[in-house]
């Protein structure tokens, strides 16, 4: 069997950032937009960009993703030798570890990669938005000889201390990179998306498996390896919409990003973004409700006011309920005279009759799955 | 349910109904914003858990219905073993017409191969989310050799249809075909239960004595002396086979008990072919009230006691109200309609209003822009 380009995403990270959206699913299975799930983008990316086989390195609390994921149906990814495979820590003859780190957990999959037999590997990550075309990134890998290829992203230079930040001569060619770095000495941010050239990729991680003193990460460790050595790393620009939800601030404000009159990616143009979904009929608005600014989703019935909020699959709004500046996530219910601002709601949250979940903009209130929000007294 | 075979007929006269099925049958007609009729006949099928369904396919306009169906996957029904056969019309010969008993008698090959011990007959004409477990329990417990399933019509109807006057356990008193409905007439909504071998002997001697209408020739006529009963549902029920009825069905979907009845049963949606469109764009200016609204559509305008399908514009100052406005359309700015039905892709340009009545909804067919 032959592939030309395998990717594998990294989606087994915990996401304590995200606090109690991520206590019982990984960040990639947290719910984005409405209808989607974060990890939807990386996989919509790979069905359009012709890559038809892909490995999802799970970890942490993997139950709901892989239940999510299927057999990659909803991503046309169930071809006969293409599609999603789940990939968890196993068990060898000498033991079973936890994946340590990013590049380990590829490396324990040295056995997948091989038997995928392909040329290049892509490495992405599960808790980015963004749509990208990765056989346009992979045609300039090829195109440059690269051994590998980092897609970039030009991040204000305030920010650039929070990420992998990176030197470039004018022909793209990598001259350093600096893992979160103090003193940026440029705004080229690492997106952590990599396409390596398979036997180089192959060597390195054998290599790094050896050194105790590794954290077995590409960022810290792999890519500052092969710069070291001198190989032929290049970086790839990328200048569309891009956004890291790693914090419950980020993951607000993506979400709050689709809400302006021309979004920064078209969910259902061309290049559209699939997701496994239960079958619900078109929402309903009530005869005294009030929509405007919002995302509202199937199965969604809304009797109160929303404005300027996210509203996902069979969320219930009640009479008098006031949902403004919100993000809410499937299967919430809001119940008549309820008020929520500037939260996010996660799944089959309750908010009962005249409760409250207000917070600000600095600092979104967060309610987790299936809580329950009692009105005050 | 693994001792019930079904079939699903998409042949249906379309008198009453033409100016919306000129290039696909009744069973594709859209509905609710993004179904299409079959679709509420194969899922309570499917979410009842027959795994055996033949699609009788219609004497031509089968396109939309193949590309809605395709491998049946959305519905469960792509397997190795069993699943969703189509079923396609032999054509007819030597003056013969095309008719739905033919269509049954020349596939009756495919109802005696199968293992199943009875036969689940549904025109796809009717909107339902039927338990068929409970049918067929009431046709055991009765002992009954057909049941028909009837409900009680909440609407009189131009379209004519099987009428049936049922005693209270539900067996059959009289039955016949009216040419038109009144309200309150409990009608049949095209689903019938009974043995494999009944129902293939009916077929048979109905066919092979000049019969062509499965109804008429193959159940009323040969009723006499079989324990005929009906099966009356209680549930939210329409049938769609006149203009009329598509508009005000439609639009009852617009109450909150029928829409959760009907939807949002647990263990039991209707299921429909997936397009993943993106969720509805609120922007500003949007007024809507009492309306039900699919995916994929972007509104800045006012939207009153409609049904719109997905992928609509509605634009700045445009006003819909009272209407069934189905997937593509465009309401250009400030144009307003009400009482209308339009087909797939139609415009209604900058300013134009357009005006019907509840009794007579004003009909724009497919891909007209005025």
């Amino acid at each position: 069997m032959k592939t030309r380009c395998l990717a594998m995403i990294l989606a087994g990270g915990q996401g304590s950032r995200l606090g109690v959206l991520t206590a019982k699913v990984a960040k990639p299975a947290v719910p984005f937009g409405g209808k989607y799930r974060i990890i939807d983008f990386p996989l919509s990316n790979c069905a359009h960009s012709g890559i038809e086989r892909v490995g999802v390195l799970t970890q942490y609390r993997p139950f709901e993703l892989n239940n999510y994921l299927g057999n990659g149906n909803a991503w046309d990814l169930d071809g006969r030798e293409g599609g999603v495979f789940i990939l968890p820590p196993y068990a060898r003859a000498k033991g079973a570890d936890w994946y340590s780190g990013t590049a380990d957990a590829i490396y324990q999959n040295l056995n997948f990669v091989e038997m995928s037999d392909p040329d290049y590997v892509l490495i992405l990550s599960g808790d980015h938005i963004y749509s990208m075309d990765y056989s346009k990134m992979l045609d300039a890998h090829i195109g440059k000889g690269a051994e590998a290829t980092i897609g970039v992203i030009r991040v204000p230079m305030e920010e650039a201390s929070r990420f992998g930040i990176l030197d470039a001569e004018p022909d793209g060619r990598i001259t350093r990179f600096t893992e979160k770095p103090a003193q940026p000495t440029s705004d080229l941010a690492s997106m952590g998306i990599y396409i390596f050239t398979k036997d180089f990729l192959r060597d390195y991680l054998v290599e790094d498996a050896k050194r105790e003193e590794s954290s077995h990460d590409f960022g810290k460790d792999i890519i500052p390896k092969m710069l070291a050595d001198g190989a032929k790393l290049y970086s790839y620009s990328f200048d569309g919409y891009w956004k890291d939800v790693g914090t419950i601030e980020s993951l607000w404000q993506a979400n709050m990003d689709f809400l302006a009159d021309e979004p920064p990616i078209d969910f259902g143009g061309h290049w559209r973004i699939h997701s496994a979904n239960p079958s619900l009929p078109p929402h309903y608005i009530g005869p005294e409700a009030e929509v405007s600014h919002a995302l509202l989703n199937e199965g969604a019935v809304v009797l109160g006011t929303v404005a300027h909020s996210v509203i996902s699959s069979g969320v219930r709004i009640g009479k008098g309920a006031k949902v403004t500046d919100s993000v809410v996530m499937p299967f919430a219910v809001i119940e008549d005279g309820a008020v929520v601002d500037h939260a996010i709601l996660g799944p089959h949250t309750k908010v009962e009759p005249g409760a409250r979940v207000k917070g600000t903009p600095d600092s979104i209130a967060v309610t987790g799955e299936n809580e329950v929000v009692k009105a005050a007294g | 349910m693994k001792r019930v075979m079904s079939l699903v007929d998409l042949q249906r006269e379309e008198t009453y109904i033409k100016e919306l099925t000129e290039d696909r049958p009744i069973a594709s007609l859209p509905f609710a914003g993004r179904y299409r009729l079959v679709d509420f006949a194969l899922s309570s099928m499917v979410t009842s858990g027959v795994r055996n369904v033949g699609v009788l396919l219609p004497e031509n306009k089968s396109r939309s219905i193949l590309d809605h169906l395709r491998s049946g996957k959305d519905w469960d029904l792509a397997r190795h073993h069993k699943g969703l056969f189509y079923l396609p019309p032999v054509r007819p010969e030597n003056g013969e017409k095309a008719s739905d008993l033919r269509n049954i008698y020349y596939n009756l090959n495919f109802v005696e191969n199968s293992n199943e011990e009875f036969v689940l007959l549904a025109r796809a004409t009717s909107v339902y989310n039927i338990d068929f477990n409970k049918v067929l329990k009431f046709h055991l417990d009765r002992g009954a050799d057909v049941t028909v399933v009837t409900s009680k019509a909440w609407h009189s109807d131009p379209c004519s249809g099987l009428i049936v006057q049922p005693e209270k356990n539900g067996r059959i008193r009289d039955a016949a075909i009216k040419p038109e409905l009144k309200e309150g007439e409990y009608r049949s909504l095209g689903i019938f239960l009974m043995s494999k071998e009944l129902f293939c002997n009916v077929v048979r001697y109905a066919f092979e004595h000049g019969g062509t209408d499965f109804r008429r020739d193959a159940i009323l006529k040969q009723a006499t002396g079989l324990k005929f009963y009906t099966y009356i549902h209680e549930g939210f029920s329409a049938r769609v086979c006149s203009t009329p009825a598509f508009y005000l069905s439609n639009l009852k979907m617009l109450e909150q008990e029928v829409w959760q009845e009907l939807f949002m049963q647990e263990n039991a949606p209707i299921i429909t072919k997936v397009k993943d469109m993106a969720p509805t764009e609120y922007k500003e200016g949007a007024q809507v009230k009492n309306s039900l609204i699919a995916n994929g559509c972007e509104i800045h305008g006012i939207v009153e006691n409609s049904v719109i399908f997905r992928n609509v514009r509605v634009m700045p100052g445009a006003a819909i109200r009272n209407s069934v406005v189905m997937e593509d359309c465009v309401v250009e700015a400030d144009a307003e309609i009400e009482q209308v039905i339009t087909d797939k892709e139609v415009t209604i340009t900058r300013g134009k209003r357009l005006r019907g009545a509840m009794n007579f909804p004003v009909m724009i067919g497919k891909h007209i822009t005025i």
